[in-house]
């Protein structure tokens, strides 16, 4: 694994308390270098975005952020622990504390919508809390109420976002890293998205969620105190001022 | 991937939550349920061979093993002195339980299938028998015969090892036979159950995909695949092992006259031993897609 380490770095992003931290992580793919000494602590209650061009490496990022990939080179720690040293039971573990939403959304298609948006409770033996109630309002906030019996491959490019958000936070993790939550759906359906996710931050949950289009980021500008990170040419940076 | 005692009773306890993760995929559930049906069926069959050869092999070891016989090939005229003589030598022999001259009712019969009933033995220069049943501890065969040889010039005794050790040899060979089918029979439960599982683990990459984004561990994701097998095989092998019982209790019934195929049946606890063939393809399937899913689950990470 070859590593071309730059010299110039950005230096290490840190407020607060880290429960996501990395440090000059780098990833190569294909031969070439993605990312480059990377660090950055993710503070406890924070908001984030993360931007940049399409292809710069938001969706690696937010990968290496939750265990899915292991850097080339550098540390990536979860809640103080390196991902290096977690078996894949304990990345299974670390996700039931880091909701994640990807961008290529998918479900157990056997399975209605309600049942999937309730599946980190069901795989970690809490599928009793799922009440009725809880997981009710939780399809009514991301508009699904109708849905709940549908099976995924009935649901629309932006219900199968919305649903994978529910899904992401219905286990109210610490830690929601979502990516282009609101691709695919309108602007009032993204602002109740972003409202679900401001609330989950309001309550203490650091949120992380890579999103090209800065229109997003604008709209939250009044909501919440996010700080915006970008990736340009293999390195992370702070974008400007905060929101 | 361990799994402890209490591990094992949670995972055949069942969770319906967990069982429903895993869609029901048609082909390989019809599959593993046919072919554990099958392989039971036969398990009943090899059961029954093995059984049946073992009891042969006892009968023929124990009962035959334990009587002799001795020719007494004289003229006619002198044939009822050296029976009696024989007699008079096998009492005074330790070892001999019991010794009776066979009547020429019974000579006949064991004659009738050659020569027909009502054959007159005075007619053919057969020899007169005797039937020697020794006790437990047995008698010296030899020197039984060395005696006959000076006191009875006429007798020879026929002690059954000579035929009797082949014969017994094979039904423990037989029965051999039949362990080593039934062990066969499981490897291909096994092997199949391997196939259909890891078709099934293959088929399922994206629910292993889902589950694991959600915080699912290898044994969850293991158990639901382990016990939809370990189920299926082991209502496959109770289908297949009834059956095959049905098949068993069709066969003519057993009797002592009838011989070895007739004798191809369970007798007592035997039946209670058929019980086993479901528990043991249930057992080799779940091992078996431990295995299966542990190296996919590797795979598939």
């Amino acid at each position: 694994m070859q590593r071309d380490r730059c010299t110039g770095t950005t230096g290490p992003i840190n407020w607060g308390t880290p429960v996501i931290e990395l440090e000059n992580v780098a990833y190569s793919y294909g031969g070439g270098e993605l990312l480059s000494d990377i660090s950055i602590k993710l503070a406890l209650g924070s908001f984030y975005f993360l931007t940049g061009p399409s292809g710069a490496g938001k969706t690696t990022l937010l990968k290496l952020c939750y265990g899915a990939l292991l850097p080339t080179a550098g540390r990536v720690r979860i809640m103080g622990n390196d991902v290096r040293n977690l078996d894949r039971d304990g990345v299974a573990m670390m996700r039931r504390i880091v909701g994640v939403v990807h961008q290529d959304v998918k479900f157990l298609d056997h399975l209605p919508v309600a049942d999937n948006i309730a599946l980190p409770l069901t795989v970690s033996g809490r599928q009793n809390e799922a009440g009725g109630a809880d997981l009710g309002e939780l399809l009514a906030r991301v508009g699904l109420n109708h849905r709940s019996a549908g099976l995924p491959p009935e649901l629309s490019g932006g219900e199968r976002q919305r649903a994978a958000l529910a899904r992401a936070v219905i286990m109210s993790p610490d830690v929601v890293l979502a990516d282009e939550p609101t691709g695919n759906v309108d602007l009032e359906m993204s602002q109740r998205l972003l409202k679900l996710l401001i609330e989950l931050n309001k309550m203490g949950k650091t949120v992380l969620i890579a999103r090209h289009d800065l229109s997003l980021i604008r709209a939250a500008k009044s909501e919440v105190q996010a700080r915006v990170l970008r990736i340009s040419n293999r390195r992370l940076q702070l974008a400007g001022a905060d929101l | 991937m361990k799994f402890t005692v209490s591990e094992m009773r949670s995972l055949l306890a069942g969770d319906k939550q967990a069982d429903r993760v895993v869609p029901s995929s048609g082909f390989t559930a019809q599959l593993t349920l046919f072919a554990a049906g099958a392989m039971a069926f036969l398990a009943v069959f090899a059961s029954a061979l093995s059984l049946a050869s073992g009891r042969l092999a006892a009968r023929w070891g124990d009962e035959l093993a334990r009587t002799s016989t001795i020719m007494i090939v004289a003229p006619v005229g002198e044939r009822a002195i050296q029976t009696d003589a024989a007699l008079r030598v096998l009492e005074t022999t330790a070892g001999v339980e019991t010794a009776r001259a066979l009547t020429d009712a019974e000579q006949q019969a064991l004659l009738s299938p050659w020569f027909g009933s009502g054959i007159d033995l005075r007619s053919l220069p057969v020899p007169r028998l005797i039937e020697v049943v020794e006790n437990p501890s047995g008698f010296d065969a030899e020197g039984l015969r060395l005696r006959l040889a000076a006191e009875v010039p006429a007798a020879f005794l026929d002690d059954h090892t000579r035929w009797c050790a082949p014969l017994v040899q094979a039904a423990n060979r037989l029965r051999l036979l039949g362990w080593v089918a039934i062990l066969l029979i499981g490897a291909a439960v096994g092997a199949m159950v391997t196939l259909a599982a890891n078709a099934a683990l293959a088929a399922n990459a994206q629910v292993v995909d889902v589950l694991r984004l959600v915080g699912a561990t290898d044994r969850y994701i293991a158990e639901a695949f382990i016990r939809r097998f370990t189920i299926r095989a082991f209502i496959g092998a109770a289908v297949g092992m009834i059956l095959g019982m049905l098949a068993v209790l069709l066969l003519p019934s057993v009797s002592n006259d009838a011989g070895f195929l007739t004798g191809l049946g369970f007798q007592g606890v035997g039946w209670l031993a058929l019980l086993l063939i479901p528990v043991m393809a249930g057992g080799v399937a779940l091992i078996a897609t431990r295995i299966v899913s542990q190296k996919a689950l590797e795979a598939l990470s």
